[in-house]
């Protein structure tokens, strides 16, 4: 249908079906990681089944975007009765429908269990996962079909722009979202009022509104689950800062990688247009605005908003120097302005909400709520969505479930390869944009990796290192060289062929790279090998001082002789005889893991 | 010797005629689209050969230099053939503190192709990439559009083996 003006939509949002129009809701998530094990698979059967017992009228399916429980889907969730089955296996459907939806009866053995608890839990809002969260940029994310658009009328969805178009001019939607606090999800923190303030008094006959969906930190996917899971949240929100700027086009620079995104971004911008959102007149107002999507082509630059705005040209892919800013001169030389998928997920709330009630949320300087993706060595693998000022410690372990083996957690990288590490004696640190900075970490897009006491923080800022000396695009000398310099001293070191002075060497290219690189990527490239030497200087002293331990070995003390060791060992270098303490010959060990990974009772001690 | 300038007419002519449709269909300044002019010219003739290049330098009145230094620019496009299964392994953050370099090491231990090579049977070719978005299932490969989650180095043998029985049996 076609919206030409509020009452068009008011009447529409009445005519959407209504989770409380059916008796049940059965929601499974198909979010690309659910997707992967299956769920598309158990949605399809679900839906067979369904349809052969002739209840297709009182239960209804949906196919939702991510819940965030990554590291246990695929999930279900039944409402209203708030069950949430987890790891559901394609088996299971006849007895979820058998069971819970035709005789009421919960499957227990499908329930998510706590850890060192015994009780399972069945509603959502009761699992530690859960219980810490708030949901505003992930709100319909594991709650609506991202693929109709009545799901997303129906919760209040294009209402803010209705708001906006009938009730508030540009400047007063700027002031809300100035008032809001809303600062910049995609690394830098800027404040998001502000900018469009500077791109609407930018003067020019044409501007466009870009949606950075580039997502480059590798461990960060909030932005693809956005995308899968409610795209029309961000288009709604980019129709409105269109509105505020005085912009007519939108661009949504995707990654090349996120298929699933892009297609679920395209169907949405198609419906949007079909239904009056998009294109001339919109809502019958005479404020037009239609929204295109450019593909990007693997380049982490790209993220760098100068240079996706050279690749939307159709160039390679190189920063520019600022200023000009791209609220200035951007696209085609336009005033353009660059927010982040999470920034704009953010605003259509803000607008129904108030600014007040955004900036109640969060600290004095960080206002609102920051999405986290939980990956490494945590239990819950995931995505999180809390207020700004929780702590590290409740994320890592009232949220995270803490170490999956009990092991001692000792770091967190925060930032990605722009980042730095936060060590376990500053868990209780809020988590706000200047507290990271003073920490020599930063926000970045929201990617945590948690690190245990295995980890080997040279091995890791080495890892980062080789990530962005892969992606430096050559512009400039001091990230092309300087980074290739630092790698190469870093891959000296951990092959034992080092010094001492190499830590100073490192130091000092570090600082200047961060000094004299053109763009981000350079200007914070040597972070995570700052920020490791400086709170893990004992670990490069190891490999400096060339006393670093290589060769795995085995504690007779704890060695049960169960022979697993022996039998995993690549290279046979480990002998012993059943039920007596084995041993390693060093000589032989190419410090594979594989001993270590068969051990059951963690006999194996790690160089 | 100088080089010869490079031979297009070896191009399939079908597909050729369908990348001219689709470029004729773009609408406003095609130069600015090459990108993706370069996206649909891969996903028909599976690389980007460099007369491939030159073809569509000169249909969009670009330098064949500008168009070869968009391709060598961004990872996602392949100047040479690639197998009919491409594995990429996930080497993330996420997936690398899981141990995804033992898995890749064992691929290509495996397939006898390095990385952004294509093994000598022409079926497989091995990528690392960054983030698919599933760091829940770290460490994570694909195989063209399927996702193998929580991989071990062990489980790299079975799941090749699966893959050559396809082939051996059709
Ligand atoms: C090397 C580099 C990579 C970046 N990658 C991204 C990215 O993947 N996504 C993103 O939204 N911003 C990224 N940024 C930040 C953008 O340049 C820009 O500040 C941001 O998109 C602005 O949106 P915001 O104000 O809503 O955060 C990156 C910056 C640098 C220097
Ligand atoms: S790091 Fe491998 S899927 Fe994200």
């Amino acid at each position: 249908m076609k919206v030409k003006n509020y009452n068009d939509l008011v009447a529409w949002k009445e005519k959407c079906p209504r989770k409380l129009d059916y008796k049940i809701n059965v929601l499974i998530c198909n979010g690309t990681s659910c997707l992967s094990s299956d769920s598309e698979m158990i949605s399809v059967l679900l839906e067979q089944e369904l349809k052969s017992r002739n209840l297709e009228a009182e239960i209804r399916t949906i196919r939702t975007g991510c819940f965030g429980f990554c590291g246990q889907g695929p999930i279900i969730k039944i409402e209203p009765d708030d069950i949430t089955y987890v790891q559901v296996k394609v088996e299971d459907i006849k007895e979820i429908v058998d069971s819970h939806l035709i005789n009421n009866i919960v499957v227990d053995r499908l329930l998510y269990q706590e850890p060192d608890k015994t009780e399972v839990v069945g509603n959502s809002s009761g699992m530690n996962f859960y219980k810490k969260q708030m949901r505003i940029a992930l709100r319909n994310c594991g709650e609506i079909d991202p693929e109709n658009i009545e799901h997303y009328i129906s919760n209040d969805g294009y209402f803010a722009l209705a708001k906006v178009l009938f009730e508030l001019t540009p400047e007063e939607v700027i002031q809300v979202v100035k008032k809001s606090g809303l600062r910049g999800r995609g690394g830098g923190g800027f404040y998001t009022g502000v900018k469009w303030e500077m791109s609407r008094k930018s003067p020019g006959d044409e501007k466009y509104i870009i949606c950075n969906a580039d997502e480059g930190d590798p461990g960060a996917f909030m932005d693809r689950s956005i995308m899968e899971g409610d795209p029309h949240s961000v288009l709604e929100a980019m129709i409105i800062a269109g509105y505020a700027i005085g912009a007519n086009k939108g661009l949504v620079y995707i990654r090349a990688e996120y298929g699933v995104a892009t297609n679920r971004v395209r169907k949405a911008i198609n419906d949007a247009r079909e239904s009056g959102f998009l294109g001339k007149n919109i809502l019958g107002t005479d404020f037009s605005f239609d929204i295109e999507i450019k593909l990007g082509a693997g380049a982490f630059v790209c993220g760098e908003e100068t240079a996706l705005i050279k690749s939307m040209e159709g160039h390679r892919g190189e920063p520019q120097k600022k200023p000009p800013f791209p609220s200035q001169s951007g696209f085609r030389g336009k005033p353009s302005n660059v927010n982040n998928v999470e920034t704009f997920a953010n605003i259509p709330s803000i607008i129904l909400k108030g600014a007040e009630w955004y900036s109640s949320i969060g600290t004095e300087k960080s206002k609102g709520t920051k999405v986290f993706a939980l990956a490494g060595q945590i239990r819950n693998n995931g995505l999180v969505e809390v207020p700004m000022g929780t702590t590290f410690r409740e994320i890592v372990y009232d949220i995270g479930g803490g170490h999956p083996n009990g092991k001692d957690i000792k770091a967190i990288q925060i930032g990605g390869p722009s980042g730095g590490v936060i060590t376990k004696e500053y868990f209780d640190m809020s988590i706000d944009y200047e507290s990271l900075l003073a920490m020599g970490a930063m926000m970045g897009s929201g990617g945590m990796i948690i690190m245990d006491e295995d980890t080997d923080m040279v091995q890791i800022a080495k890892f980062y290192l080789e990530f962005t000396q892969d992606e430096s695009c050559g512009k400039c000398t001091p990230c092309r060289i300087g980074t290739k310099r630092m790698y190469e001293i870093l891959e000296r070191l951990v092959n034992m062929e080092g010094s001492p002075e190499d830590l100073e060497r490192l130091r000092v290219l570090g600082e200047n790279i961060k000094n004299t690189s053109l763009c981000g990527l350079g200007q914070t490239a040597p972070n995570p090998v700052l920020s490791t030497m400086k709170y893990f200087r004992e670990e490069y002293e190891a490999y400096a001082y060339r006393t670093k331990k290589t060769k795995y070995s085995i504690d007779p003390k704890l060695c049960i002789g169960c022979t697993k060791c022996a039998r995993n060992c690549p290279v046979s270098c480990i002998e012993g005889s059943v039920r007596q303490p084995h041993y390693i010959d060093e000589s032989k060990c190419i410090a594979c893991g594989a001993c270590y990974e068969a051990c059951p009772v963690n006999a194996i001690i790690k160089p | 010797m100088r080089n010869k300038i490079l031979d297009t007419s070896t191009l399939d002519k079908e597909l050729l005629a369908k990348l001219d449709a689709f470029i004729d269909s773009l609408e406003g300044d095609k130069q600015e689209h090459l990108i993706h002019v370069l996206h649909k010219a891969q996903e028909l003739f599976g690389y980007l050969p460099q007369n491939l290049q030159l073809y569509i330098a000169r249909k969009l009145d670009l330098p064949g230099v500008r168009v070869n230094g968009v391709v060598s620019f961004y990872s996602f496009f392949n100047e040479k053939p690639v197998g009919k299964y491409t594995i990429s392994v996930c080497m993330g953050t996420a997936c690398f503190v899981k141990g995804a370099d033992k898995v890749l090491e064992r691929v290509i231990e495996l397939t006898g192709a390095n990385k952004n090579e294509i093994s000598k049977d022409g079926l497989f070719t091995i990528k690392d990439v960054r983030c698919i978005g599933a760091c829940g299932l770290a460490p994570v490969m694909t195989i063209n559009d399927k996702v193998y989650g929580k991989v071990k180095p062990g489980d790299v043998d079975e799941i090749i083996r699966h893959y050559r029985s396809i082939e051996n049996e059709s």
